[in-house]
């Protein structure tokens, strides 16, 4: 189907089936109960959990194929947003425009920004990259504050020209939306004490994250991205085979440039506000991590690696002191104050620490990821070539106990 | 920070546990987000139950985790008075006699609690979740003007009120202003308009200022607005240097300050910044110079209790301004110092004053209202007037829901007491001094408006 294979197809109908009842997956504790605090399901945090997976899916064309480390993709993530922004201020409120042209500044950026850098490869190139982000980051903040509102950032305004809205005769108070449909909107289902939220803005993000996810798999299986992983292997032999490797690289690298541009047109299409923050390393690092925790140049693993960081930061570090004393109430005074002490360290705003031993935890015992863990895991359940197992390995492509060529 | 004193709020805590536990639908239903089945009452988040819920959005990593802990010890003691435990503080020595020590509106008070890194990304993420996730009636907190002004944004957007923690830059109720917004804090503009008279009489009106500016939204409106009101007692700006915000070592801005003819440094630095640049300039021996026959001297348009620990002995003599300080002899402060101290064992900084007095005024707005709704809310408190709160009279200014009151001009001790003894109070300015138009340039002129107030249904 669409010019896939059997397995490749698959995944992605399970991958489009997994997203579109995200809301009831992610909601697996009745309201009100007191595990209910471990719920996802709401409206900003699914956003997130897709808009990141993009963000995720585009690095790792880059970094899973090429193995080019880029440390500065946030910034593309950055810029996209901002010309999100202004598209919204400038010409109309609805999305469309707005997260096209977030992709095309972003991929001209990451034009500029990738033709300087891959002149260099290795630990020069992410630090190349890192430096654009921060200069990125920097202007943002402060000198380029006419056009990014600084440290404040931007939003829209009633006083915006939003020429195109107001040719159609709407005022300055209309949201961010779909032709109408608004980007906030939500419906909810109540179903014995379970309350699930439906939110047009999720299934906006989702439907693009599945497109962004089909057009990746493609990249995965075409000659294209035979060649980059050819890079990825040695780059040497294709330079000296008369393969000039300079395009395909610059390639790659515009293409996750633009799938992070998306995710930064989409943020702001969800989110209407843009901040430099964005753009600052730490969120180049966790791009990173969120490709590596769920596993390199596998197709799915970014996904979760981003949904995976995302729930953390915004789940766990909710989780106060007030919660735990209240869950562990049932237990001695002095035996329950020991457990807070110690679970408080873990969670609410150490909840960075939890995240760190996970990461440590996923590095040395599984290389290859969440997904190697996974495709390890079933093959030690199916050891005699049970074929659920090898058409999981086969549509990741992902042989846990390769080399670094996936 | 397990502090045995949060045992006593944990039954507390059970018991709406077990209220919102035992509130459950039987058959599903779809309806119209964002009202609840149960309790449709036309507005976002309408609490249902026996209880309502706050969130308390504030710094808890970052350059200002500092304050924003103090932050939140303040919301928690004012929770607690609110729900009627402790000695009430200043619901006690509050004009407004709406609050009853039963919550509001007979709901009992719980409260969520959030990171907002100082970003205001994620203190919008943070905030989107107390909303959605929680169902927080109202958001308060933030330590700087960035996230305040994001966060404010959101809650019109979605219909929730917003009540201002720290946050000083004039945009927050000037260009930025928003209809579910109030900010108690003080601004810039205040800030110049209370100081330039005080420096005035001090320093002299022939003075040549030189302004070093943490180069960001908060700092360009304080350079502004300490620029103007200097300037209108006669001193004369020589220069106004930006400085990044993530500088720590101040000393080659410090040295061309000494190549010109300046006799005043305006540090125009808030946390961090203020106290690296100027321990720099206090090392460089610019208070002991002679400049134009005159002594060279420092002011810091912002101060706060917790910098002028982190710059110690250095802050001795320079003048500043502040919301509130803890050595005030009014009814309401001391009582409020009373019962923080109390209950924390230090006095409290004036980010914990203004969030108390913040969460304090939304949940008397709420009783004389008799409703959570926003407009009701917003309604209850434009225009509204209070004293003893700590500020004296105080009112809330209906065309940008800025508070003015009286602003302190403070200096830092010469022979401090205590660790907490760092600043003395000079002069309290009174409010009709740093009062202004709304439609004020520095406050985004005539474009800035309010909007209509927004319930979110």
């Amino acid at each position: 189907m669409f010019g896939l294979n059997r397995g490749d197809t698959l995944l992605l109908l399970l991958v489009a089936i997994l997203t579109a009842l995200a809301p009831f997956l992610l909601n697996p504790f009745p309201e009100g109960s007191s595990l209910a605090q471990f719920n996802g399901g709401y409206p900003d945090l699914m956003q997130r959990f897709v808009i990141f997976g993009i963000f995720a899916i585009g690095f790792n064309i880059l970094f899973g194929l090429t193995g080019y480390l880029s440390f500065g993709h946030a910034a593309f993530l950055g810029v996209g947003s901002y010309a999100a922004i202004w598209m919204m201020k400038l010409l109309t409120m609805n999305v469309i425009p707005a997260i096209i042209l977030s992709v095309i500044v972003a991929g001209l950026f990451s034009l500029l920004v990738g033709y300087i850098s891959l002149r260099r490869s290795g630990i020069y190139f992410s630090i190349l990259t890192l430096a654009f982000a921060q200069m990125s980051y920097a202007l943002a903040y402060s000198v380029l504050t006419p056009i990014t509102g600084g440290e404040t950032g931007l939003q829209p305004k009633l006083s915006d020209p939003r020429v195109l809205d107001t040719m159609l005769g709407a005022d300055g108070t209309s949201r961010a939306n779909l032709f109408g449909l608004e980007m906030g909107q939500s419906w909810q289902m109540d179903w014995n004490g379970w309350v699930f939220t439906f939110n047009t803005g999720y299934y906006v993000a989702a439907f693009v994250m599945l497109i962004a996810f089909y057009l990746s798999i493609r990249i995965f299986r075409s000659p294209f991205g035979l060649m980059l992983r050819a890079v990825k292997t040695n780059q040497n032999r294709l330079n000296y085979t008369g393969v000039n490797t300079k395009p395909y690289t610059l390639a790659a690298f515009v293409i996750s440039g633009m799938y992070a541009g998306l995710a930064g047109g989409l943020l702001v299409a969800m989110d209407t506000q843009v901040g430099p923050e964005r753009m600052f390393w730490t969120a180049s690092g966790e791009v990173v991590l969120m490709t590596i925790l769920g596993g390199v140049g596998t197709l799915i693993g970014p996904v979760l690696g981003a949904g995976l960081i995302k729930y953390m930061e915004n789940i766990l570090s909710k989780i106060n002191e007030g919660l735990l004393e209240k869950w562990f109430a049932f237990m001695p005074e002095t035996a329950g104050d020991i457990v807070v002490t110690v679970l408080a360290l873990f969670t609410g705003k150490g909840w960075h620490l939890t995240l760190g031993l996970i990461f440590m935890l996923v590095v040395i015992f599984l290389p290859g990821g969440l997904v190697g863990g996974l495709i390890q895991g079933g093959r030690r359940m199916f050891r005699t070539g049970d074929r659920s197992a090898d058409r999981k390995v086969k549509s990741n492509q992902t042989p846990p106990t390769s080399t670094p060529v996936e | 920070m397990s502090d045995s004193k949060l045992v006593i709020g944990r039954r507390g805590l059970l018991k709406g546990g077990v209220a919102v536990g035992a509130v459950g639908l039987a058959a599903p239903t779809f309806f119209n987000s964002p009202a609840r089945a149960d309790n449709h009452s036309g507005y976002l988040n309408a609490p249902q139950g026996g209880s309502v819920t706050l969130g308390f959005n504030v710094p808890q990593s970052g350059p200002y985790a500092d304050e924003g802990a103090d932050e939140l010890r303040a919301y928690k003691l004012a929770v607690k008075h609110l729900n009627g435990e402790g000695d009430g503080g200043m619901m006690n020595t509050f004009s407004s006699k709406a609050l009853k020590g039963n919550g509001i509106l007979g709901k009992k008070v719980e409260y969520v609690t959030g990171d907002t890194q100082t970003k205001s990304d994620a203190a919008r993420a943070s905030a989107k979740s107390m909303i959605e996730k929680d169902g927080a009636i109202m958001i308060t907190g933030g330590s700087s003007s960035g996230v305040a002004v994001a966060v404010q944004a959101l809650c019109q957007e979605t219909g929730i009120m917003f009540m201002a923690g720290l946050t000083h830059s004039n945009d927050t109720t000037g260009k930025d202003r928003k209809a579910n917004g109030f900010r108690h804090f003080f601004n810039s503009y205040m800030s110049g308009a209370a100081l330039a008279p005080v420096l005035a009489a001090n320093y002299g009106t022939d003075r040549k200022a030189y302004h070093l500016t943490a180069d960001y939204n908060w700092g360009y409106t304080t350079e502004e607005a300490v620029t103007q009101a200097t300037e209108a007692v006669g001193w004369e700006t020589v220069n106004a240097v930006k400085t990044p915000l993530t500088q720590t070592d101040f000393s080659s801005y410090i040295a061309p300050v000494l190549q010109s003819d300046a006799d005043v440094l305006v540090l125009n630095h808030y946390g961090g910044n203020m106290v690296n640049s100027l321990t720099n300039a206090v090392q460089f021996g610019l208070r002991d110079k002679l400049v134009n026959n005159k002594n060279f001297e420092i002011v810091v348009p912002l101060y706060s209790r917790l910098m002028a620990k982190g710059a110690g002995a250095n802050v001795k003599g320079i003048f500043g301004s502040t919301n509130w300080h803890w050595s005030l002899q009014d009814e309401g402060s001391k009582a409020f110092v009373k019962s923080f101290g109390t209950e924390y064992g230090f006095p409290p900084s004036q980010a914990a004053h203004t969030t108390y007095v913040q969460t304090m005024l939304y949940a008397d707005a709420c009783e004389r209202a008799g409703t959570f709704n926003p407009c009701g809310v917003v309604e209850a408190l434009e225009g509204f007037f209070f004293s003893g709160l700590g500020n004296g009279p105080t009112i809330y200014r209906k065309e940008d829901h800025q508070c003015f009151k009286d602003v302190l001009v403070v200096k830092g001790k010469e022979n401090p007491e205590s660790e907490f003894d760092l600043l003395e109070v000079v002069e309290v300015t009174p409010m009709s001094k740093v009062w202004y138009s709304p439609d004020h340039p520095q406050m985004g002129g005539e474009a800035a408006t309010l909007g209509e107030c927004n319930t979110g249904a």
